[in-house]
């Protein structure tokens, strides 16, 4: 069974077209995430996903069943918002339990459910709380506790972790594996932060202005970008994209070379000078500024002693190559130029 | 040490201000109140002495019990004003919440409307208002007075409560819809308390002007059993004479009502802001 289905989902706010012509399917028990920069509909399509806002035009199935005009309590999803979004006049215990008593499930029913999400997210000694009483830690537990009360079809996650601080952040994100993998639930996770969609998703749609760039596992989208975009929003540092430095290089193509796969060598086909060097221990990156004023990032295991204004020569293997014409689009097999060795 | 001692002299200097302030304000609130406790003779003699025990005197509120229904203008004073207020808030904020949540054509059009009415003055239009009262019966009743003070008080209202709406986090609104709240839970339940310092203080600058107001109660409800206290006081203030004690002691005495009211909204409004919203 499938747990979403969205058919040429359009959503426009007056003349502004938001979203484009979206078709997607979340399976049962799939780790969805939505990545995208800033503004490029990521919110509005979950919203629309929610009910929260209408469709323009399409249609949205959850479960199996047509959802396009039905409110958002009535679609069995339940949402963890950005900034938390609990009730500050209810108790922690109230701020879960209120969407299963507004459903008219019986005491006994909320009671459990409440008690197995309280259990189950570590917060048995704050339910007497208020949400102002609580960090921010605590605060978006309970707001992924009121989601899991419901025990929705479809979760759905906007930027959850974005107020956190990076130590939090990191557990809360293991937490919230650990919560898919316990519930075996659908959910959908939208985030700009393209670690949390590397570490969490089973199937990463990446977007941009409202249309879906490219959809498929993570490492799929790493190995094998359908375009530029994709290449470069994947993946940190971001691949390097080259048009100037490289001799052979046809006119129109560029170049994407990932930093991991950049190594110093003495005849290499990219001459530059290091212009700045960050020593992380684990790794060393190392901004090069190449001889045709187009500047790049080597990242090199372990660390390294170059110094700052050092002459470097690189290279790479041409397998770990990418190729992109000047729409940004992906060539592969026989379209790929080759670039002579040096 | 340097920056501790600075703190204290600045929070000294910001004290003296505000206690200056506080004695220039409550003056003329004090002198009333102590000549209303003084034989006419003494309060113009000596306008700024304390009562004492030659000068000391009730006459002034005796007069004001014993001149008929001082009672009940009190009462109508506190069913208009408490009426009025009570509607501006609720019609105020259901607009505003409409305005600030909403999105449907000629909103912004609307809010200007609404808006429009805060720049005219609503006693430009007494003669109209006089006309539709005594077209509806409503002439001499508590309600024509209850009804204009509620349409002057609207659109300062929706101004500032529509503000303050949108202020309030969509992502909480939403999370209420998806809870099954229905939008008049989300807007009672959710949106009005996390809005009251801003209905506190549309209630208060709201109160003090209808308490106070003598335009509208003498035309629109001049009766015996409508006056409020402000057009009873009246009584007193005569063309050649005027009963100062009498005056003064009604004054004293209708005082004491919006200081009520006052306490209590203004306690709202700090519960308001300590509580505030969580994010
Ligand atoms: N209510 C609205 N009215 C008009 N335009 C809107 C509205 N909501 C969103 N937009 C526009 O839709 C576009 C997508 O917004 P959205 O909030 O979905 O972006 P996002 O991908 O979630 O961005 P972010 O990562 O910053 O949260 C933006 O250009 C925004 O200006
Ligand atoms: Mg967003």
């Amino acid at each position: 069974m499938t747990a979403l289905r969205l058919e040429h989902v359009d959503k426009s706010f007056g003349q502004v077209k938001v979203l484009h012509d979206i078709s997607l399917t979340v399976e049962d028990g799939e780790f969805v995430v939505f990545v995208g920069p800033s503004g490029c509909g990521k919110s509005t399509l979950l919203r629309v996903i929610a009910g929260l806002e209408d469709a323009t035009a399409g249609r949205v199935s959850i479960a199996g069943e047509e959802v396009t005009h039905v409110p958002p309590a009535k679609r069995g999803i339940a949402m963890v918002f950005q900034t938390y979004a609990l009730y500050p006049h209810l108790s922690v215990r109230d701020n879960m339990a209120l969407g299963l008593k507004q459903e008219g499930a019986p005491r006994a029913t909320v009671e459990a459910q409440v008690a197995k999400a309280s259990h189950m997210l570590s917060l048995d000694d704050y339910l007497k709380r208020r949400p102002a009483e609580l960090s921010g830690g605590q605060r978006q537990r309970v707001a992924i506790g009121r989601a899991i009360v419901r025990d929705p079809k479809l979760f759905l996650f906007d930027e959850p972790l974005s107020n956190l601080d990076a130590a939090l952040r990191m557990n809360t994100r293991v937490e919230i594996a650990a919560l898919h993998r316990t519930l075996s639930a659908s959910m959908i996770y939208v985030t700009h932060d393209q670690i949390e969609a590397m570490t969490l998703a089973d199937k990463i749609v990446v977007l941009r202005d409202g249309r879906i760039e490219q959809v498929g596992a993570p490492m799929d989208l790493y190995n094998d970008p359908a375009n530029r975009f994709v290449a470069g929003f994947l993946g940190s540092p971001a691949m390097n994209f080259l048009e100037r430095s490289v001799a052979g290089l046809p006119e129109g193509v560029t170049l994407g070379i990932r930093p991991e796969y950049l190594r110093p060598a003495p005849t290499g086909r990219i001459g530059g000078t290091v212009t700045h060097v960050e020593r992380l221990g684990s790794d060393t990156n190392l901004l090069v500024e190449t001889s045709q004023g187009e500047r790049l990032t080597l990242r090199m295991f372990g660390q390294d002693q170059t110094p700052v204004g050092a002459p470097v020569t690189l290279d790479w293997d041409d397998a770990d190559a990418f190729f992109f014409d000047a729409t940004g689009r992906r060539l592969t097999g026989a379209d790929q130029p080759s670039v002579p060795a040096a | 040490m340097a920056t501790a001692r600075d703190s204290t002299r600045t929070a000294i200097a910001a004290h003296a201000v505000l206690i200056l302030y506080t004695l220039i304000a409550l003056f003329p609130v004090f002198v009333i109140v102590i000549n209303s406790f003084k034989t006419r003779r003494a309060i113009f003699r000596e306008p700024l002495a304390l009562p004492d025990a030659d000068s000391f005197s009730l006459v002034g509120y005796e007069t004001v019990l014993r001149q008929g229904d001082f009672f009940l203008y009190f009462q109508n004073s506190m069913i208009v004003t408490v009426a009025s207020l009570f509607f501006i808030l609720l019609f105020g904020a259901m607009a505003a919440f409409a305005l600030a949540e909403y999105r449907f054509r000629f909103n912004t059009l609307m809010g200007l409307y609404l808006a429009l009415g805060i720049m005219i003055p609503i006693r430009i239009g007494t003669v109209a208002i006089l006309e539709m009262m005594v077209g509806t019966g409503l002439v001499n009743t508590l309600w024509a007075l209850i009804l204009v003070y509620t349409a002057q008080g609207l659109p300062l209202a929706v101004f500032i409560l529509s503000a303050f709406m949108k202020g309030v986090s969509d992502d909480l609104k939403n999370a209420g819809r998806i809870d099954g709240l229905s939008e008049y839970k989300i807007f009672f339940r959710l949106v009005l308390p996390l809005v009251r310092p801003a209905m506190a203080t549309v209630a208060v600058f709201n109160m003090i002007p209808i308490w106070n107001d003598l335009w509208f109660p003498l035309i629109l409800a001049p009766a015996e059993e409508t006056k409020t206290l402000t057009l009873g006081s009246q009584v007193f203030i005569g063309q050649f004479v005027t009963d100062w004690n009498a005056v003064l002691s009604a004054l004293s005495l209708a005082i004491l009502p919006v200081m009520a009211l006052y306490v209590v909204f203004s306690r709202q409004l700090i519960r308001g802001i300590t509580s505030g919203a969580v994010k």
